[in-house]
């Protein structure tokens, strides 16, 4: 009858428009962060409160001794920088799953959803979008902290974009494979305060786990159990330009673990299911 | 535009020719949350360069229907094909000539309007330099070339539409799928949006399926799929699904076939 009847077959998709894609899902979050100033300005508040006051009260409590990677004494401060740089990567990767439940309620995640390349490519864009916003929110962190003394070798900025990517992905993940169980936006708030604390507080973010061990040793063993440990300790040995390989291994192979959860879990028809029997959506 | 050869006047004469590939196929296809059966057995076929309406009350199965087509939801069972690629097999290919413009508004408020489609260009893979020249052309299209730079959350409902329909156009799909387009908007709003989409079909020989519940959006030569409560009661062009019911018009064959007892809610 026409053209149309007798499409071409089936030719995949290249290289170029994968990349197309990637860039793409980067750029609109990217977009989409700088207009929402206020989310910015948060996530540099709340490391910087911690770093101001919070380290500047325990200063003279906690006395750090020498530990790797540090090889002369430390402040506080110098310490817990590594743990909040950490901190705002959690934030931000619950963040951004929070925003897939939005996203997903006011039908902005179909837009996303309809692309016709693969699904599983499509989220890990949106993992890679993420990451890449707490990569300024890490910076713009690095910043500031360098004029409160905090100041790494020069290299260590560099040598510490590896571990951040890697960390952030894995929180990133951690995020959407939690926001896939949660059935709507209300719960969500909930679940944050049972996540973000409980793996901030049981990790190496605030204090060396050696003098955590001297309090509690089952604490201890949560605490090396905790993957945001080993993201701690990832960015900490690598803002020193060195690798901590036991971290290394435990965060990548958790990025794996939760990221194919992720993307096995996600299922687009939650929360418009729920919404289907009640006739609203027709 | 890669649209085949002009087939406006084949209007008259294209009903479903044998050998053709129906724009979409939907063949067997039932959905259910948990217990509560949404669609039961539905099958019917959207040809190339037609207007099919999908005619059904709110909760008849229609949003559940579009889910399935654009893979939203995994199919249980049955199968959809667009251009004869099955949405659950290949739906990369499938997706790639499918269109879509779903009831919620699915844009980005804070961004501007080229924004917006230039991000709905990378998510089809279409280069920066393309997207650009697309978006500009679709911008133009739609009147709104002056609005290019501004934040949809500046837009009425009736240009948010409009925008919606360009985006869906930006990859140039050869089916497109609409879900009640026009509520919420202005006699003149809408009756733009109508020949807008009109216009595609007859002009790019686009497929169109156009899901509604009210009876003046269709007209003599569409072709029509009643559904309701999950159940595709009739379909065909307009004229037989009329004859058919007994009646005179699509109202009355629509309340003849679903035996409703009053109007449908806001129905024009």
């Amino acid at each position: 009858m026409s053209s149309i009847t007798t499409r071409e077959a089936p030719r995949g998709f290249s290289t170029s428009e994968y990349m197309t894609c990637l860039t793409g899902i980067v750029w609109r979050e990217g977009l989409r962060f700088l207009h929402q100033r206020e989310r910015f300005v948060s996530a540099l508040v709340r490391p910087l409160v911690w770093l101001f006051i919070f380290a500047a009260g325990f200063r003279q409590v906690l006395g750090i001794s020498i530990i790797p990677p540090y090889e002369t004494y430390i402040l506080y401060e110098v310490y817990i920088a590594p743990g909040l740089m950490a901190m705002i990567q959690l934030f931000n990767g619950m963040q951004s799953s929070l925003s897939m439940v939005y996203d997903r309620e006011m039908g902005n995640m179909r837009t996303l959803l309809v692309s016709p390349l693969p699904r599983g490519f499509l989220l890990f864009c949106k993992l890679l979008a993420g990451t890449a916003v707490s990569l300024l929110q890490v910076y713009a962190f690095l910043l500031i902290a360098w004029f409160w003394d905090i100041t790494p070798p020069p290299s260590g900025y560099l040598t510490v974009l590896p571990a951040l990517i890697l960390s952030g992905l894995m929180l990133g993940s951690l995020g959407m494979l939690i926001s896939s169980g949660i059935k709507q936006l209300e719960n969500f708030a909930g679940v944050m305060n049972f996540v973000i604390f409980p793996m901030f507080f049981a990790s190496s973010a605030l204090y060396p786990l050696w003098r955590v061990q001297e309090g509690s040793p089952y604490l201890y063993y949560l605490c090396e159990a905790n993957p945001f440990t080993h993201a701690v300790e990832l960015i900490r040995f690598a803002l020193y330009g060195q690798v901590n390989w036991i971290s290394l291994a435990v965060v990548a192979t958790c990025t794996i673990v939760f990221m194919i959860g992720a993307i096995l879990a996600y299922d687009p028809s939650r929360g418009l299911a729920r919404r289907g029997p009640a006739g609203g959506e027709g | 535009m890669t649209s085949p050869a002009p087939i406006a006047d084949q209007r008259e004469t294209q009903r479903p020719d044998p050998a053709a590939v129906p724009a979409l196929s939907i063949d067997g296809v039932s959905h259910s949350y948990g217990p509560r059966r949404a669609l039961l057995d539905v099958s019917f076929n959207v040809q190339p360069a037609s207007f099919t309406a999908l005619l059904g009350l709110n909760g008849a199965g229609k949003s559940t229907l579009f889910s399935l087509i654009t893979r939203l939801f995994g199919i249980q069972s049955g199968r959809v094909g667009i251009f004869g690629h099955d949405v659950g097999k290949s739906p990369g290919e499938a997706l790639r000539l499918l269109g879509v413009v779903f009831q919620p508004r699915t844009l980005d408020l804070d961004l501007s309007l080229t924004q917006n489609l230039l991000y709905h260009a990378a998510l089809h893979g279409i280069s920066r330099r393309d997207a650009a020249a697309r978006s500009a052309e679709l911008l133009g299209r739609i009147g709104l070339t002056e609005r290019a730079g501004s934040k949809v959350r500046d837009l009425s409902g009736g240009q948010m539409r409009r925008l919606e329909i360009a985006r869906a156009l930006l990859h140039r799909p050869q089916l497109l799928l609409l879900d009640e387009p026009t509520v919420g908007l202005d006699v003149k709003a809408r009756a733009d949006i109508i020949s807008h989409v009109r216009q595609l079909v007859t002009e790019q020989g686009i497929g169109v399926l156009w899901a509604t519940h009210l009876f003046d959006e269709i007209m003599p030569g569409d072709d029509l799929v009643v559904l309701h409560q999950g159940k595709v009661l009739a379909q065909g062009p307009m004229s037989r699904v009329i004859t058919e019911a007994g009646a005179q018009d699509v109202n009355t064959a629509f309340m003849r076939l679903t035996g409703a007892q009053t109007m449908p809610g806001g129905g024009g």
